[in-house]
């Protein structure tokens, strides 16, 4: 591991008026890496993941991106480096504006020229066809819609990607084929993963190393190896594992 | 750009360019509206109220000014087609000036009170807290007072007059406006492309202006255009009660309100501008209801 890494999460405690839902989560994230959070609905994983995207500022704790610590308010040049893909390409993409207009948006405002270009150049880098690009995102399936958002989050060049359950909403077939792009662009750009899932076969495909969540605690982190190979030591990992394996068998 | 707007081009199911995309957008609107009967009646006479009252000096058989006392509250007949009134002054000429003074009110009224309503709705609603509850309870102290007291309050405190009546009326119009606007904008603001949004490192207005405020919109315009016969009706009343257009200014529902005396034994006096008044509003509301059927994003 380098001196920094690219995230460094410490002690991360999130709470919604009164209530707690993430309490004191830690983990690091070495640039070039892919990180899993898993657990079920209500463990505070995706909690975790706006918190760490800026989107939701009510958190204490410690948020390090590539060194450099960040408050609840983030600066313009933070969302250059992290983007978030969200989890429902029906509500991610907005219901009155072109995949175009979508995608050139981030590069208004982040004033980058040669717009045109880069639009056609992500398109295609997402495997869209360029016959996509001035189409209303109501004509496009949905496997087309989350390939759209992940050009949105790629297009002004970040270092970390936060994929919130990228293929929760997407039928089984898609899901692949979305997980294979997700993998082949993070090698191409060397970016950085922060993976959040209910799945753990989703979860172990993409991700080096994983941590479990349950009830707004990281009950463990392990390697993807040593969940394959069963060596899991918290109880409710191993659950969640004997859970995915059994629905892989049905 | 030199495309030619044809019927393929527009309906295209991969535009080649922006343009192309919008214009596709909107022609399946109108095809949209097109196939509402209704809504395409209601089209057609507001339209030709707004070209009559623009060719009114060509169209007029007479000086809506002029009197003839000698030919007062005469019957409809082949030189005053929809007779004079007290002051012998031609009625149909007097309706087709009428509409300019109307309908501009109503058009004024309508360009100062949609952004006001949409900006105060959208940075209510977008922004929560403090801001909205500030901007909310004005909004509900103008709701408060009944839309023609307070007009007729802001008018006697002003001089009575097309201008003051058209300041009133949107004093007291606003507010729905800003409450519509407010309302959709809510659904929207918590949404995962807003979060997009503001995950790009927009700022607030740029959000507000570009991906919040355009979704507002089509419910703007549906509820305008149902609004309309209702403005139309409150100008009237102004102008009935004497605090709108000034005599001898030809306002529809000035016309009314000087024939009161005549209902009876002349009732063609006050029927030409009743008529007049009636099939505006009852234009406006059809072309509402069908833009609502084809720009109302729930629908969707």
């Amino acid at each position: 591991m380098t001196a920094s890494p690219m995230i460094d999460v410490d002690r991360l405690r999130v709470s919604f008026g009164d209530k707690e839902v993430v309490k004191g989560v830690s983990f690091r994230v070495p640039a070039g890496e892919c990180f899993g959070l898993v657990g079920e609905s209500g463990s505070g994983k995706s909690t975790v993941l706006r918190a760490l995207s800026g989107l939701n500022g009510a958190w204490s704790g410690r948020i390090a991106v590539a060194g450099a610590e960040v408050g609840p308010k983030r600066h313009r040049a933070f969302f250059r480096k992290v983007q978030m893909v969200f989890q429902d390409p029906y509500g991610s993409l907005h219901p009155r504006q072109t995949i175009d207009r979508i995608l050139s948006e981030p590069l208004l405002v982040h004033g980058l020229g040669d717009v045109e270009r880069r639009v056609a150049a992500t398109l295609a880098e997402v495997a869209l066809p360029a016959a996509v690009r001035f189409r209303f995102p109501h004509q496009l399936s949905g496997g087309q819609r989350q390939r759209v958002a992940i050009a949105r989050a790629l297009i002004a060049e970040p270092e970390v990607l936060l994929l919130d359950e990228p293929t929760s909403a997407l039928d089984v077939s898609v899901q692949a084929e979305i997980l294979n792009l997700l993998a082949d662009l993070r090698r191409q750009r060397r970016l950085t993963y922060v993976l959040v899932s209910h799945n753990l076969a989703v979860v172990a495909h993409l991700c080096a190393r994983i941590g479990v969540m349950l009830g707004g605690e990281m009950v463990e982190e392990l390697s993807a190896e040593d969940l394959r190979a069963g060596r899991a030591q918290h109880p409710h990992t191993r659950e969640l594992r004997t859970l995915s394996v059994g629905l892989e068998e049905v | 750009m030199s495309v030619a707007f044809t019927r393929d081009w527009l309906l295209a199911e991969t535009p080649a360019s922006r343009a192309q995309a919008a214009w596709g957008r909107r022609y399946r609107a109108w095809l949209g509206l097109r196939a509402n009967p209704l809504a395409m009646i209601g089209l057609a006479v507001v339209v030709a109220f707004v070209l009559l009252a623009l060719a009114a000096s060509l169209l007029a058989t007479h000086d809506p000014g002029a009197q003839d006392l000698a030919n007062r509250l005469a019957r409809p007949s082949a030189a005053h087609w929809l007779g004079t009134d007290e002051l012998g002054r031609d009625i149909y000429s007097r309706i087709l000036h009428g509409g300019r003074v109307t309908l501009g009110m109503v058009i004024a009224v309508v360009v100062l009170v949609a952004p006001l309503g949409l900006a105060v709705g959208c940075v209510a609603g977008y922004f929560g807290g403090l801001v909205d509850r500030v901007l909310m309870r004005v909004t509900d102290v103008f709701l408060a007072f009944p839309r023609l007291i307070l007009a007729l309050a802001f008018v006697a405190a002003l001089k009575p007059g097309v201008e003051s009546a058209i300041l009133a009326i949107a004093l007291t119009a606003w507010p729905p406006y800003a409450r519509l606007a407010r309302a959709e904008t809510m659904t929207v603001r918590n949404s995962d492309f807003i979060a997009a949004c503001r995950l790009t490192g927009a700022a607030p207005a740029r959000i507000v202006l570009r991906h919040v405020a355009p979704l507002c919109v089509p419910s703007l315009v549906v509820r305008i255009t149902l609004d309309m016969s209702s403005i139309i009706i409150t100008a009237a009343s102004l102008g009935f009660l004497g605090m709108g257009a000034q005599p001898p200014s030809p306002e529809w529902g000035a016309m009314i309100a000087t024939a009161k005396r005549f209902i009876f034994e002349q009732w063609w006096v006050p029927t030409g501008p009743g008529i007049a008044i009636m099939l505006a509003s009852l234009a406006f509301n059809f072309l509402g209801d069908g833009l609502r059927d084809v720009l109302d994003p729930k629908q969707r």
